[in-house]
Order: structure tokens, then sequence, then C-alpha cells
């Protein structure tokens, strides 16, 4: 599904660039959920945003369902893949009502039942009609990533890009949220590629991660392996002793 | 010995619908140790910790019977006199670094503004104590963060030059909402770590404000648990996960865990009970 090899991203130039991915390379199969970690600065949102066209300057391979990715992506690029940010608070436009954010998005998708699909989509998140022509400061965090998500999921993706999908929410609505997606991947066959900080909620939705420090991935294991607390590279290892104490 | 002797404080916001609640009857004390305040957003315990510097903005309204620090009733107090008690005895670490750092000035010149309001130094001693703040909250490259803007920082960077900028002038009590929310847990260890030595060594109270159960039960050394503007349950901190209270246990069961792996996670299932119940004196 997602092919990436030797990838590098940067930003700014002379004395103040930051190398901020310096040649990852990993493979995620079709269905599959695969998990990015590592500590803040340590470019796992940054792959995301380069797969997504949000970085500009990267080189390497990128490939999509054996789509190798040039600099511009095209529409049916953003159909298959789409990204469900950090932030549901910073990432719903405030005056836009979800049934606006919905149906721009089909519409922009090329969709023309666009009445029926906004329905489906909001209890395909498990939301119902009722919470349609609400606007976002209507809607509790948990409610807004569920818009989100309906809203990365209106193209009919076959990739899902979920930056930190969860650590604004309260663990209790993480929980709603997490297991939301869980069904969703069941019933789209989807694939995930999921960055998260939290090691316990990447053990709980993948199937295999890779554990990134200072812009390189030092060591990808599968979740069998995290749970019996078996890594190998010696940052995992202290990544791990300090998130099973916290 | 008890810094701060809080009793029977509401915080309340007049709406259309009548007057919302956010936090109803809360009594706790804080001597020199980690008080940890967890609970869901909404449940008040941010405005619990902006009520003590009296930051709730009118129409506003903060009422209690006291919120003594040492001897003085910090309800008492004038606006003037409040100023002086904010940042130098109390000082509070947001939330969010995204808003409380200013967008439009250098790193370095909004650390050593913090310090030359509360030294009268000159500005390469500022600088100096600067960079020693930064490496102290264990910045790499501190010469370059102090010539970045607020934007070129991530989030978990972001809060830590927070942390350093509160340290300066050696409050008596930290207050610190969610200060390792945005950060992720190798780098929240240090964080912690360095929360940790100022309370012991300078004697400092800290009310640690989280939503994080297994963090709170790690570092503080009490918690109050709120639920809905009320303290639902007191307990010793290392005992939380012993605690009775279902509200208390529905959101330890909700956390995925890596030793115990389950197909779907356990979902709170909300009493109204809870929210009616007297609230619990977190007072030792």
């Amino acid at each position: 599904m997602l092919e990436i090899e030797n990838l590098n991203v940067w930003f700014g130039i002379g004395r103040d660039r930051v190398d901020a991915v310096r040649g990852a390379s990993f493979s995620v199969a079709d269905g599959e959920s695969f998990g990015l970690v590592g500590e803040s600065g340590s470019g796992k949102s940054t792959i995301l945003k380069a797969i997504t066209g949000l970085a500009p300057t990267w080189s390497g391979r990128i490939a999509v369902d054996g789509q190798e990715l040039g600099r511009r992506r095209d529409r049916t690029f953003y159909k298959s893949v789409q990204m469900v940010f950090q932030d549901p608070y910073a990432s719903l436009h405030p005056r836009h009502s979800v049934d606006q954010v919905l149906s721009e998005t089909l519409h922009l998708h090329g969709f023309r039942d666009i009445d029926e699909r906004v329905v489906q989509l909001l209890e395909d998140v498990g939301l119902g009609a009722r919470f349609r022509f609400r606007y976002p400061h209507q809607l509790s965090g948990g409610q807004r990533q569920r818009v989100a998500i309906a809203r990365a999921l209106a193209g009919e993706p076959k990739l899902l890009l979920l930056d930190e999908p969860t650590s604004a929410l309260d663990v209790s609505v993480q929980a709603e949220i997490l297991n939301l997606l869980a069904d969703l991947r069941e019933e789209h066959g989807l694939t995930y590629l999921m960055v998260s900080h939290d090691l316990p909620v990447i053990g709980h939705m993948c199937e295999r991660l890779a554990v990134m420090k200072d812009g390189e991935i030092v060591e990808v294991m599968d979740v069998e392996k995290l749970r019996q607390m078996k890594a190998e590279h010696p940052y995992s290892k202290a990544l791990l002793a300090a998130s099973v104490a916290g | 010995m008890t810094l701060l002797d809080v009793e029977n404080l509401w915080v309340k916001f007049p709406t259309r619908q009548g007057i919302f609640e956010a936090v109803r009857g809360v009594s706790f004390t804080l001597g020199k140790e980690r008080l940890g305040i967890v609970g869901e957003s909404g449940s008040g315990k941010s405005m619990t910790g902006r009520a003590i510097l009296r930051l709730i903005r009118k129409p506003g309204i903060v009422e209690a019977n006291h919120i003594r620090l040492h001897e003085t009733d910090l309800m008492k107090l004038t606006e003037v006199e409040m100023r002086k008690v904010r940042g130098q005895r109390i000082s509070m670490v947001m939330q969010d670094p995204k808003f409380s750092l200013n967008p439009v000035m250098t790193i370095g010149d909004q650390i050593m503004e913090a310090y030359l309001l509360h030294n009268n130094t000159s500005k390469a001693q500022a600088r100096a104590k600067s960079i020693e703040m930064l490496n102290a909250v264990s910045i790499r490259d501190a010469e370059r963060v102090m010539r970045a803007y607020p934007h070129e920082m991530s989030g978990g960077m972001g809060q830590r030059i927070m942390i350093a900028m509160m340290l300066i002038p050696d409050p008596e009590i930290l207050i610190a909402d969610e200060p390792t929310s945005a950060l992720d847990v190798s780098v929240q260890r240090q964080v912690l770590d360095i929360m940790d030595a100022l309370v012991k060594e300078r004697g400092m109270g800290l009310i640690f404000i989280s939503h994080d159960l297994n963090l709170v039960s790690e570092f503080c050394d009490r918690v109050l648990i709120m639920y809905s503007g009320r303290i639902v349950e007191v307990c010793d901190a290392d005992k939380l996960h012993q605690a009775q209270h279902p509200y208390t246990r529905g959101l330890l069961n909700s956390l995925p865990r890596l030793d115990a792996p389950r197909k779907r996670l356990e979902v709170l299932q909300r009493d109204d009970n809870w929210a009616k119940a007297d609230s619990v004196s977190g007072a030792v």
C-alpha cells in the first residue's frame, strides 16, 4: 500500500537548516496498521506531511498503491490518501457547520449524491443525522474528532494518515475514538499509518511500528515484541521503559 | 506545613440558560508536596487552578470562604496586590504553549524579558541566565532556540520554554496545568524530574493538573479526582490503582495497556449520581 525508501525531509536553509527526516525506509502492507513512535521533533509527523505533500522539500521515493509520487499530488491521490489531524479544535473551520464541512469535501471529490453521503458519513462515525447542522463550537472534542474522521472518509480513501488522533482527548473519549477507528478499518478495509507518542495506544491499534529518533528510524518491530518488552535498539528500550513506568 | 488553604471554592459563569457552575464547593490544602488534580475536560480542574490566582475574568464569579496563602487571604487582595502574588509567589504553567508565548517575539527576548522584570541586571547576564534555564529544561542547541520564534518550536519545546520562564522568579507554589500533555514520554520524564527537583530543593508546593492518571499516580504525592466541578475522591497517589469510586475505575479501565491487549477498549458509563454527591474535602 505504502512504500517509503530513503526519504529525506528538510526545512530552512543555511545555518538554520534542519534535517527533519533522514534516510527513512519502511513499507505498509494493504490493510495493515503501522505505527510511528518517537519523541517530539523526531520527524514522525514530518513523514506524514511529506506523504500528503505538505512538506515540499523532500527527496527519496514515496509510493502509494504502486504509484510513485512526484512533487505535485493530483486529485486521485487525495481520494485515496487522507489525513486526520491531532487537534480537532484547530482542524475544523469554526464558522462552517458539519454539513458544510462534509458537503464541500464531497463536492471536491466529485460526488453527485452529496445529501445521502453526508448522512451516511455521519452514521459511519457514530454521530447520526442530528449533528448535521451543528457548528464546531457546539460539539465536544470527541465529536469534533469524529467529524474530522468523517471528512477524511468522504473520498473513500484506502490509506488514512492519523497524526496523534487522540492525544488532545480525554482517556474515556480516546477509548471511544480508538474503538471507532478499529471498527472503520474493519468495515472499509482501510490501511492506517498512525503517529503517536503514546506506546500503549500504538500497541492497541497497530500490528507493526517504527521507532524514530532525531529523524532516523532506529528500529522496526512487531507489536508482539513491544508487548514482551523485547526492543533491540537502546533508544527503543529507553522509550519503552519510560512509557510503562509512566 | 500548609502553604495554601482553599475552602469552599465556587466558580460560576452566568449564561443565557442561567448560572453555570464550573467548580462547586471544592476544599483542599497544599503543603510542600505534589498535589495532583485529575479529571476529564470540563471537570473544573483547570478552573480550580485559575481561580486560585484569581485569573477568572468577568463575568465569571469566584466565591470561596477563603483562599489562604500562608496568612494572606487572596480573596481579599486588590487587583494591584494580586499582581505581586502572580509570578512571584504563585506561578502558573499553562496548558498550551501556542497561546502562552508571544508569536512575534523571539524565544530569547521573551525569556530575557521575564528575567529582567524580576531582576535588576544587565542584558548580557539575562542572556546567560536564559541559556542556562533552557539547558535546565534540557533543550539542545539553546543558542539557536534563543534566536527562534515560537512557531519554529515543536509543542514539547514550547512547553519546556514556558517552564523555564516560570522558574525564573523562584515562586513558592507552582500551578502546572497539563504541563506535559503535549510532550512525549521520554521528555515528560525529564520535565517531571526538573519539577520534582524544584519541589524538593526549594521547598515548593506543586499543584499538578492533568488528565493522565498513570502519570499523576506515579509523580504526585496526593491526588484529587474531580468530576463535574466536585472532588469525588481523594487518595494517596500510589494507591490510585486501588481507587474505589466508579468514575476513577472507569477512567483507569478505558486506558489501553501494553501488558494486557484487548480487542476493544472499555467505554466509561456515566452515572448522574456522581455529579449530585457532595464534594469530598481534600484538606489534610
